[in-house]
């Protein structure tokens, strides 16, 4: 037999395993294209920690919903129960829940910033379209799992705020109580719609999201990373065949992002262990009295994460228009790509227009979301459609202002200062 | 006069000096109802112990506690079994059983209008503040079928169970002006103060005490892994701390390379 | 690894980096280890579990001489006979036809290592569940029965794969399972009241 050529350097241990391995499966050129030979700019700041941060709350939050799916019961009459028999009686159920409320908390923390990264560096504008709308569908996902999840629990919040949100496609022409009808499964938010959501929280949305992520990580590794100075690193390339700017990912960014992992574990650990409902923005206290149709509560209002586009719904005084409009304030992020017209990515690089457009932007979106919290009256309502018109502005007049705006010129290199 | 004489007549007025200021409340008496606060004591075992006596002796008898067993109840508040079976365990039920009142529901919602509810979660649902004002703002009221009335809840269903505690106390209102969201000027009544008509088997100090212990008790029946929670808390906090400085370390090494 | 300078080579700082290295990983193991403890605990038995584990109590003069009742504990069928003395009577001249007549390899509490199997010998306590694969054995008290030829002297058939059982619960030659019917923990807080789960009447918890 012909002396088979050995893989380059395998760990000297488990010499024999590993060479079999490399054999029939390809670890080491996944090894090499994705890790020690994949490279990343080196120029990459704090706001480039939230893509490896959500991988690590994705994989927390299946870890923990795994457990507690061993435990919770889902049915009207049997939900809540489950849930505080997991919190009192089964050991540590407490522990594994609270890192699952915390943890969709973070989840949406973690993504918005991500998100926001990509606002500031221009990280949605080619040839990178395509990453940025995989990455929207799976904003959409997990905005799916967390309504699905929080009815889950059956407490009034989750009964009242299932009924507000299923009503609103009731505003779609034509088909909108049918297809309310159909959702619900029955002629209130019932046992038939628990079960239905329990099902797509726990499979279905799931495994859409780790498809969805799988993807998002391709077309990301394709393009290659942005960066801060929104310069093309492949651009210029060294003799050696590497960008001049880059650096292999592994050792790298490895070694930086486990950094981020710790201090992000920190913070969860002190919700987690000290301040679990985040004084009632995590766990919110009209949750912990069972589902109730005949008492709403005084406000009704969603987990912190959806009240942006919950106040830009109450702002607008037709119901129909109103759940158009809080769409609409979903949906554009989705032409982003195409609505910016600026020849420079990053906003170091931009002029003031387009600077002012994103500070502005970030402060409506915190604001609507302070608003979203507040009952719907007097000033309330009125901070939040003036808010809601900053929120919209940002995104209809970007093709305007992106374009008019004056420009710096962009370096050839990144900017880097060397890390103490 | 002589002096004997003398001093007792002024023996007397001191007397009902002193009587007349223990029934009658400071101007205002309970105007800052809604600022009282419960506290945080949670981890105040003697205070646990007896909050759980208060609400055994005094609620037990319409709200249940479906979510905490007796036993549980022992190891947390650091009790012997024989101490839990004698002071707190009615007789009929086990260690291990969870803590149900022995009111019929259906009957209890014919004789007050509603089913008291369960309190395991009422500290988490509206707060242990609320539950202290509740249960230091009853006030008689003739005109409710229960005779009472509740500032914190108003037309609550629940009768003044505590009176006989805490004594019976009346609120007077008084009329104020306000504007409404529309510009007109309206009157509303306003709560002024509380009169305090009769005394109960409590000083006021007294009865303040066992609300607070009984709020502390509901407070820990809201979670009772809270305590552990946090002790638990400061270990993983450190350990974390000192991974992500390792860490840190780590990295510094290797970018010393970076140019 | 060198691009236009981008990194520089350091050899004065590998072992440091190799410390450095061994003592993050070795600290993150301890804390995936930490962490792993409540995921994994958790399949322990629950409160409830343990609460519904708890000792089981039984009026034993409600029961006829001859009759067997069937409890639970801890999930388990326990069976309890009410021997009568003819019954008792089967019990001696066929050692030679059991596989543990002393209960040497059996599991019993000390109190139940006899021939009665029991503290009380009117009373047989026996987990009802066959020590072959766990099927529940089915009384077959009476003598000579046909299925079960004329020396049967009466005790338990199980009719999953044909273990037999005399009336102390001791497995005959012949069965696939091995040992004799397992016994218990109880005890006799008082003449008429039989409680599972407990070796001693002062014991409170669940042996």
């Amino acid at each position: 037999m012909a002396a088979p050529v050995p893989p380059p350097a395998p760990p000297a241990k488990a010499g024999g395993l590993v060479a079999w391995i490399y054999k029939r499966l390809p670890v080491e050129e996944f090894i090499r294209d994705q890790a020690t030979g994949y490279y990343a700019p080196k120029n990459f700041n704090i706001w480039y920690f939230f893509g490896s941060l959500a991988l690590v709350v994705l994989v927390l939050q299946l870890a923990t919903g795994i457990f507690l799916t061993m435990f919770y019961k889902p049915g009207e009459a049997t939900s809540f129960d489950s849930v505080e028999f997991i919190m009192r009686e089964v050991q540590w159920g407490w522990l594994i829940r609270y890192m699952h409320s915390t943890g969709a908390s973070v989840f949406f923390i973690v993504v918005y910033l991500h998100m926001f990264r990509s606002l500031l560096y221009g990280s949605y504008k080619a040839p990178r379209e395509l990453l940025w709308l995989i990455g929207m569908l799976v904003y959409l996902a997990l905005m799916a799992e967390a309504f699905f999840g929080y009815v889950l629990p059956w407490g009034n919040m989750s009964f009242w705020g299932a009924q507000v949100i299923v009503n609103l496609f009731g505003t779609i022409p034509v088909i909108g109580p049918g297809l309310v009808l159909w959702i619900r499964g029955d002629y209130g938010i019932a046992d038939a719609t628990l079960g239905r959501f329990f099902a797509l929280h726990v499979a279905a949305v799931p495994l859409a999201i780790l498809l969805l992520v799988v993807l998002h990580l391709v077309a990301l590794r394709h393009a290659g990373s942005n960066n801060p100075d929104g310069i093309e690193i492949k651009e210029r390339v060294g003799a050696d065949g590497h960008p001049l700017d880059g650096i292999p990912f592994h050792p790298y960014y490895t070694v930086k992002d486990v950094v981020g992992i710790g201090v992000m574990l920190v913070m969860l650990a002190i919700v987690v262990f000290f301040v679990p409902s985040f004084g009632g923005l995590f766990l919110e206290a009209p949750n912990f009295e069972p589902a109730n149709p005949l008492s709403t509560p005084e406000h009704i209002a969603p987990v912190w994460y959806f009240t942006p586009y919950y106040a830009i719904l109450r702002a607008v005084p037709d119901q129909r228009l109103g759940a158009l409009l809080m769409f609409l304030a979903v949906a554009l992020f989705v032409f982003l790509p195409w609505l910016d017209r600026s020849p420079v990515k990053s906003m170091r690089y931009r002029g003031i227009l387009s600077r002012g457009a994103l500070a502005m932007f970030a402060v409506c979106f915190v604001v609507l979301g302070y608003l979203g919290l507040q009952p719907a009256e007097g000033l309330y309502v009125i901070l939040a459609r003036i808010f809601a018109v900053g929120y919209f502005a940002y995104f209809i007049l970007m093709p305007w202002y992106s374009r008019i705006d004056k420009v710096k010129p962009v370096p050839e290199r990144v900017v880097f200062h060397e890390h103490e | 006069m002589n002096m004997n004489r003398r001093a007792l007549i002024v023996a007397c007025v001191l007397a009902s000096g002193v009587a007349a200021a223990a029934t009658e409340p400071a101007p205002g008496a309970g105007a800052d109802w809604m600022t009282w606060r419960a506290g945080d004591d949670v981890t105040n075992l003697a205070s646990l112990q007896r909050g759980a006596r208060n609400f055994m002796g005094y609620c037990l008898g319409c709200h249940s506690l479906k979510y905490e067993r007796y036993s549980r109840l022992g190891i947390d508040l650091g009790l012997t079994p024989e101490e839990l079976q004698q002071y707190l365990i009615p007789p009929g039920d086990k260690p291990a059983d969870y803590i149900l009142t022995t009111m019929p529901a259906g009957d209890a919602a014919t004789w007050f209008g509603k089913t008291p509810p369960d309190l395991s979660l009422m500290a988490r649902a509206r707060g242990s503040d609320y539950l202290y004002q509740f249960l230091k703002t009853f006030y008689v009221d003739p005109s409710k079928p229960t005779g009472a009335d509740n500032l914190r809840l108003p037309v609550t269903a629940m009768p003044a169970v505590l009176s006989e505690l805490e004594g019976l106390k009346r609120a007077v209102f008084k009329d104020a002006q306000e504007t409404s969201a529309d510009g007109k000027s309206m009157t509303v009544h306003v709560f002024d103060h509380f009169e305090q008509i009769a005394p109960g088997r409590m000083s006021a100090e007294q009865y303040d005490a066992f609300v607070h212990d009984t709020v502390n008790f509901l407070d820990y029946v809201g979670e009772p892994t809270q305590a552990e929670r946090r002790a638990l808390g400061i270990w993983v906090v450190l350990f974390l701390l000192v991974f992500t400085w390792l860490a840190w370390l780590l990295k510094q090494q290797y970018w010393k390379d970076v140019h | 690894m060198a691009g236009d300078g981008v990194i520089g080579d350091n050899p004065v700082d590998t072992s440091r980096r190799v410390f450095l290295t061994s003592a993050t990983v070795a600290t993150g193991a301890i804390g995936v280890g930490f962490a792993l403890v409540p995921f994994i605990s958790s399949w322990m038995p629950s409160e409830r579990a343990r609460a519904f584990g708890a000792p089981t109590e039984l009026d034993i003069s409600k029961i006829d001489p001859g009759q067997m009742v069937i409890v639970f504990w801890r999930k388990q069928p326990i069976f309890v006979v009410r021997r009568t003395p003819a019954m008792l009577a089967t019990l001696a001249g066929h050692d030679d036809r059991l596989k543990d007549p002393k209960s040497e390899n059996s599991d019993q509490p000390p109190y139940a290592k006899n021939v009665q199997r029991a503290r009380n010998p009117e009373y047989l306590v026996l987990i009802g569940v066959c020590t072959h694969l766990g099927c529940m054995p089915k009384a077959r008290f009476e003598a000579a029965l046909p299925e079960l030829g004329a020396d049967w002297p009466g005790g338990f058939f199980c009719p999953c794969h044909g273990s037999r059982f005399d009336l102390s619960g001791r497995v005959f030659d012949g069965s696939p399972a091995s040992v004799n019917l397992r016994v218990p923990p109880y005890a006799y807080p008082n003449d008429h009241t039989l409680v599972i789960g407990i070796n001693d009447v002062n014991q409170k918890g669940a042996a």
